[in-house]
Formats: structure tokens, C-alpha cells, sequence
């Protein structure tokens, strides 16, 4: 663990200096984006669920505290637990109806549940349709710091981000964590020893579903617009690419897949077409040379190096 | 007291030497930003065609205005309104841009001139289609070129009552655009005299059309409006020849459809669709000239109305900063809405203070394959629609800028 000893503090001191470097409002982005993938990935990487609707809950929350702030008025802290809240509930009930199945129907139950929430959105009034959510206010964080400074904006995402990173940490390190290990490597084994599997994948899949709700709801802040992009389908797959290229199972992983591919978007948008061609390429580079995603390849090589042993086998799932 | 007073000399010299330099082209270059749809749906209509066109327009300038260079920068927002926000941020305070020019999708548009208002930028919408753009979320800065829903609506819907098409049956794709564009030209076909027998809506997107079909050939109505756009025309429109709909005797109106729309399509199944449009390359000596120019650049394909729009727009805009001695967004805006539009793409065309330009409209039928004689021989135009009747009358505006001031 001398590796975290170092790397946090690093890590804490480049996110801090970061904004004074580079360009703000895309940070903010890649942090939005890697909170929805760390989000994503305590359902994948430790509970082997894979989700494939998790952009419901980015993007219904992203239109709540778009409204909530632009048409109630809230604060934009308001507005940021009124999305975590709602993105919440919403995982609770999809959660219920989807870890019924396993696998590819539990896939596939998520994704139609997703589509259902985008067709809403796409009809529903206070959505504005294809338009979206426009000019939403940033407000003051509790009526004091002004947020449509593009810096002040940044620490408080950056906050909101640790703190979600935190609670994610916490929910994977205690027993519970243990238990949805557990359930992962082997259900029924899970279940013999007296653990009720289905509460604790159903608390797991809230818990994620709420941050993937924090995120959405800190990019509609960040973007001021909440739009039909965020309840796409496409958004719930370019998670699990974030998810897959960073290392599916670690702390870190989605934060650097998320980083890489916002990054891709954003600094290779003036290349045009090649944009989405790009992205394919690294992915299939990274499926078929390093499948435990890069920080699952570095912390991979820490171990292998540390300990000299046969390397352990790569993360799957227990689906 | 002396030093203190010397100091405010020094300043006010200083501040009285910068003013007129500020007063001239900021950051001793022109940027013009195209930011478009390189990749998805929209990528063949205005795409890299649209960023050729803009660049035609800085080489016929002659490179340079106020003595200046214009340089051209282009991005692709992916149809997705977060990035085209970022994109936009970024080149506004990092890269120093100052006009935003083409912007596809509606949302996009909507994030992308909110940001040019609030920043003191120009944007110059080509393709995005809603009306809202110089209606509800005006801005003073924000202008609207080439088209909108409600004059493509409002144009097919009268010409075609006018010329017997007086009753009508609407495929409306499911959402607020479909809704918009089926309300609007409901709204001219009756102002003419016309019926409308009835509507459905599809789901959006949708690829099997037949049971929609059917219901329309059952109403018997004349004309089936296709309240829909890109893809669903297109399946709409190819499904509606193998019902045999328009041979039958009832005719299709595309709401929204480019000329790049019929070339994937083909004439034989398009043959017979009334379409507005903005632009067509084959009008007259002019516009042939121009768009045999770009064809030359472009593979031999024929520029849309979005593309031959970002030209005519961004002509404009260096027109007006000559005309300014300045870049300065507001003062740019101003001269903008002074100096009448003629180029091979509008006559005499006028930029209204809403921000939209208002310009002649064409009415166009696609031609049968026996009928084209050359490539891209696509249209016969049946009409010349008046500006003045194509577009939203100013005075029915909803721009909250413009109430503020009656």
C-alpha cells in the first residue's frame, strides 16, 4: 500500500493545481465523468453487475437539478441533492425490478428500463424535448461563493467528486464491501453462508445509481444545459468504455478511462470524423493487449513486482 | 500629490492610447470557429462542406480584413450540446475566437448563443433549424442565416394548397420538433384555405412506416406532410414508393429535407417530393458558379443550402467589421443588420433585428429520372417565395429583447 502513501497525496496536490494549467470547464467534465464511471464501476467491478442503463440516472438527474434550479430557484447544493435523491429512487425501483436476473438479462432489463426513462424525457414538457434544458443558473453555493466563476466552480465539483470518491472507498473497504466481493466471486456460496444476496445488490445498485445521479446533476451545473445526450444509451456504454480502459475493480481505474476519454472528445473534436474512430481503436487496442484496463495493468505490475508471484487471473465477474 | 498626479496622467495616456487599438481587430487576428457535425447524422449536409465554404469565403475576402488575418478553426460537437458548450467556452477564452459560425441541432444552437451573448461573441446559425433561435431565445449578438422550421413549413404548406393540395394528412415524428413543424404548417395550410384531415404521430426514431402509410392512404387526403427530419424522411419517403403512395395519386411534402436528403435517396424514389429550401446550386449563373467551385473542392458533390448559407454568413460578417473598423461583437451586430445581404445566395436580403435573415425562398419539386439531365439535376423550382412571406413576421415576434424595448 506504499503506492496510495505516495499517490494521494500527488494526486490531490496535481487536482488542486490543475485548473491554473488547464482549461477549467473541462475538468470539471472529466470529473463529472469519472464520478458517474466510479459510480458505475462499484456495480461492475465489485458486485459483477453489469448495467447497461446507467445513463437514466446521470440524465434524469441532470434534468432535475436543471429544473430545480432554473425553474424552482434552488441553490445549486439543493439542486445537487434533489438530483442525487431523485436518481436514487429511481435506482431503487430499477434496481428491484432488474437484479431479479443476472448477466445479459440483467443487461438487458437495465437498458430497457433506461430507454423507458429516455422516451419520457424526449416527451415530457419540463424536458423541453430535444432542446433541453438551457441556460441553467450556477447560483451561489449556499447563497454565499459565487459560482459562475469558473474556479470556484471547479473546487466545488472537485469537493463533491472526493466526497463521492470517499463513500465509494468506505462502501468497498467495510464488510459490506466484503459481502458484495463475495457475491461476485460466487453467489450461491454467498447466500449458503446466510448473507441475503439480493438486498445487498439491491443496496449496492442504489448506492451507484445516486452517484451516477450526483454526477449528471454536477454536469448540468457545470454545462448549465441538461440535455437528451446524457439519458442516451450512448452515454451508458461510453461508461463502461471509461470504466473498461481505466481497470474495472480498482478505485482509480474509471477516473483515468473517464480523463482519457473526455479528453479524446474534447482535444480531438477539431480532427472531425475520426473522433469516434479513434476511440474504437484504442479500445480494441486496450481489450486485446492490457484487459485489466491501464491502472489495473500498473497496480498489476506493483503486485507482480513486490511479490514475484503467478499473476492473478483478470477481473470477470461472476455472471 | 505630484507623483499621484503624474500617475493618473500616465494612466489616462496609457488608457487613451489603448482605446482606439481595442477599438480595432482584438488579438491582431479574425477566428472564425465552424462548429458542426463532422461525424453523425447531420455530417453530409453541413459537415466538412460547411467549413470549405467558410473557408472560400476568407480567400475570396482576400485573407485579411482591417489588415488583419482571418484564420478558420473547425470542431466537432458530436450532436452532443455539452461538448459543443465546451468547445465553444474553450475557443472563446482560451483560443480567442470570435465567431461561431454553422451550429447543427437545436440544442446545441440554443447552449452555443447563449454562451456568444454572455461572452460578447457572434454566432451565425446556418443549419440549426428552430425558430425559437430568433424568437424565445434571441439574442442580440445571435443570428439565424439560412432557414428555419417555420419558413420550410410555412412555405411548402401554402404553395401546395395554392396549387390544389388542399387537403392534408401529417406523419409527425413524436417530440417537440415533429409537434412544432406539424403545428405550423397546419397553421398555413388552413390560413389558405385548406384542410387538414388528420394526423399520427411515430415514434422517434422509427424504421417501419407501414402502418402509418396505410392510415395516411386511407384518409385520402392529397397531400401527406412529413412533419420529420433526416433519417425518418428519408425511410418514410422510401417506404412511401414501395406503397406506390405517390404514383397512386397523393403527394408527399418533406417539411424539412436537404438536397443531400435526395441524392442518398435517389430520384427514383424521391421523384414528385415538394420540398423547401434556401438555396438550390442550379438556379442561376451565379449560384452555379459558386457551387461549381466548391464542387471542384468537395468530390463533385453539390453544396446544400446550410453549406452555401455559412458562406454567405460569414461574408457578411467580414463585410460588417470592415464596415465597423472593428471585431467588436455589438458594433459588428449593428453593422450587420445595416448592410443589405447580396451575394449569389440572397438578394437583397436583410437582416432583421431579431436577428434573422430574411431572403427569398425557393419552392421546390424533385425531378423524375427521366427529367434530370446532368448530376445533381434534382429540382424544378415552382416558385420563388418573398422573404417577407416566408418567415415569422417581426411583429408576432416573442424575443424578449425586442418587447423590452416597444
Amino acid at each position: 500500500m506504499r503506492l496510495q502513501k505516495i499517490g494521494i497525496p500527488i494526486l490531490l496536490a496535481l487536482a488542486l493545481a490543475a485548473p491554473f494549467v488547464v482549461y477549467p470547464v473541462f475538468l470539471m467534465k472529466a470529473l463529472c465523468f469519472a464520478l458517474f464511471a466510479c459510480a458505475f464501476n462499484l456495480l461492475l467491478g465489485y458486485v459483477g453487475l453489469l448495467s447497461f442503463g446507467h445513463a437514466a440516472y446521470f440524465g434524469f438527474a441532470a434534468y432535475i437539478s436543471a429544473h430545480a434550479a432554473k425553474v424552482w430557484g434552488l441553490g445549486p447544493e439543493l439542486a445537487l441533492v434533489l438530483g442525487t435523491l431523485t436518481a436514487m429512487g429511481l435506482g431503487l425501483v430499477f434496481g428491484w425490478l432488474a437484479i431479479r436476473r443476472s448477466g445479459i438479462y440483467f443487461a438487458m432489463i437495465t437498458l430497457a428500463l433506461s430507454q423507458m426513462v429516455f422516451f419520457f424525457c424526449v416527451q415530457a414538457p419540463f424536458t423541453h424535448g430535444e432542446d433541453g434544458i438551457q441556460a441553467v443558473p450556477r447560483g451561489r453555493l449556499l447563497g454565499l461563493i459565487d459560482l459562475t466563476d469558473n474556479l470556484s466552480m471547479y473546487y466545488f465539483v472537485l469537493v463533491v467528486f472526493i466526497l463521492g470518491l470517499l463513500i465509494i472507498r468506505r462502501a468497498v473497504g467495510s464488510p459490506f464491501g466484503q459481502v458484495l466481493k463475495a457475491i461476485r466471486e460466487n453467489e450461491p456460496r454467498a447466500t449458503s453462508l446466510g448473507y441475503k444476496t439480493d438486498r445487498y445488490k439491491l443496496m449496492a445498485f442504489t448506492l451507484s445509481a445516486a452517484l451516477a445521479g450526483t454526477a449528471g446533476a454536477m454536469k448540468a451545473l457545470v454545462f448549465q444545459l441538461a440535455s437528451l445526450t446524457d439519458v442516451h444509451w450512448h452515454a451508458s456504454g461510453e461508461v463502461v468504455l471509461m470504466t473498461l480502459l481505466g481497470g474495472v475493480g480498482t478505485v482509480f481505474g474509471p477516473v483515468v478511462g473517464a480523463f482519457l476519454v473526455v479528453a479524446i472528445q474534447n482535444y480531438l473534436a477539431q480532427m472531425g470524423a475520426w473522433v469516434t474512430i479513434i476511440q474504437g481503436a484504442i479500445f480494441v487496442v486496450c481489450v486485446l493487449t492490457f484487459r485489466r484496463g491501464m491502472v489495473g495493468e500498473v497496480l498489476e505490475f506493483w503486485r507482480r513486482r513486490n511479490a514475484a508471484g503467478p499473476p492473478a487471473p483478470p477481473p470477470g465477474g461472476g455472471h | 500629490m505630484k507623483r499621484l498626479s503624474r500617475f493618473a496622467l500616465a494612466t489616462a495616456l496609457v488608457l487613451a492610447l489603448a482605446v482606439p487599438a481595442m477599438a480595432e481587430v482584438s488579438d491582431g487576428v479574425v477566428k472564425i470557429g465552424v462548429l458542426n457535425d463532422m461525424s453523425g447524422v447531420y455530417s453530409d449536409l453541413c459537415g466538412p462542406g460547411s467549413v470549405e465554404a467558410v473557408k472560400m469565403a476568407v480567400e475570396d475576402f482576400g485573407g485579411k480584413v482591417l489588415g488583419k488575418p482571418i484564420e478558420v478553426v473547425s470542431a466537432d460537437h458530436q450532436n452532443k450540446a455539452d461538448i459543443g458548450a465546451n468547445v465553444a467556452n474553450k475557443w472563446i477564452d482560451v483560443d480567442k475566437v470570435d465567431v461561431i459560425v454553422d451550429l447543427p441541432n437545436t440544442a446545441v444552437c440554443l447552449a452555443v448563443q447563449k454562451i456568444c451573448q454572455d461572452k460578447n461573441r457572434i454566432n451565425l446559425i446556418s443549419t440549426g433549424a428552430s425558430v425559437i433561435l430568433t424568437n424565445k431565445n434571441c439574442s442580440p449578438t445571435g443570428f439565424h442565416w439560412t432557414y428555419d422550421n417555420y419558413a420550410l413549413a410555412k412555405g411548402t404548406g401554402t404553395a401546395m394548397v395554392k396549387e390544389g393540395g388542399d387537403t392534408w394528412f401529417f406523419l409527425t415524428a413524436d417530440y417537440a420538433f415533429g409537434h412544432d413543424l406539424e403545428k405550423s404548417t397546419a397553421e398555413a395550410v388552413t390560413k389558405s384555405g385548406g384542410k387538414v384531415l388528420g394526423s399520427v404521430r411515430h415514434p422517434f426514431p422509427c424504421n417501419d412506416f407501414s402502418s402509418f402509410l396505410l392510415q395516411a392512404q386511407a384518409s385520402k387526403a392529397k397531400v401527406i406532410g412529413l412533419a420529420n427530419a433526416g433519417g425518418d424522411t428519408i425511410n418514410a419517403v422510401k417506404q412511401a414508393a414501395e406503397f406506390g403512395i405517390v404514383q397512386a395519386g397523393q403527394r408527399l411534402a418533406g417539411l424539412l429535407v436537404f438536397i443531400s436528403d435526395i441524392h442518398s435517396l435517389g430520384l427514383k424514389t424521391a421523384q414528385g417530393l415538394v420540398v423547401t429550401t434556401g438555396f438550390y446550386w442550379d438556379l442561376n449563373d451565379e449560384t452555379r458558379a459558386w457551387s461549381k467551385k466548391w464542387s471542384a473542392r468537395m468530390n463533385g458533390r453539390m453544396p446544400t443550402m446550410a453549406q452555401a448559407g455559412c458562406y454567405s454568413a460569414t461574408m457578411h460578417y467580414l463585410k460588417a467589421i470592415q464596415a465597423a473598423g472593428t471585431d467588436e461583437a455589438k458594433a459588428v451586430a449593428k453593422k450587420m443588420r445595416e448592410i443589405p445581404v447580396n451575394d449569389f445566395f440572397a438578394k437583397n436580403g436583410k437582416v432583421r433585428e431579431d436577428g434573422r435573415m430574411v431572403h427569398d425562398m425557393l419552392l421546390a419539386q424533385v425531378k423524375k429520372p427521366e427529367d434530370s439531365k446532368y448530376p445533381w439535376d434534382y429540382y424544378k423550382i415552382l416558385r420563388v417565395i418573398p422573404g417577407d412571406e416566408a418567415y415569422k413576421p417581426i411583429s408576432e415576434t416573442e424575443c424578449p429583447y425586442l418587447l423590452e424595448k416597444k
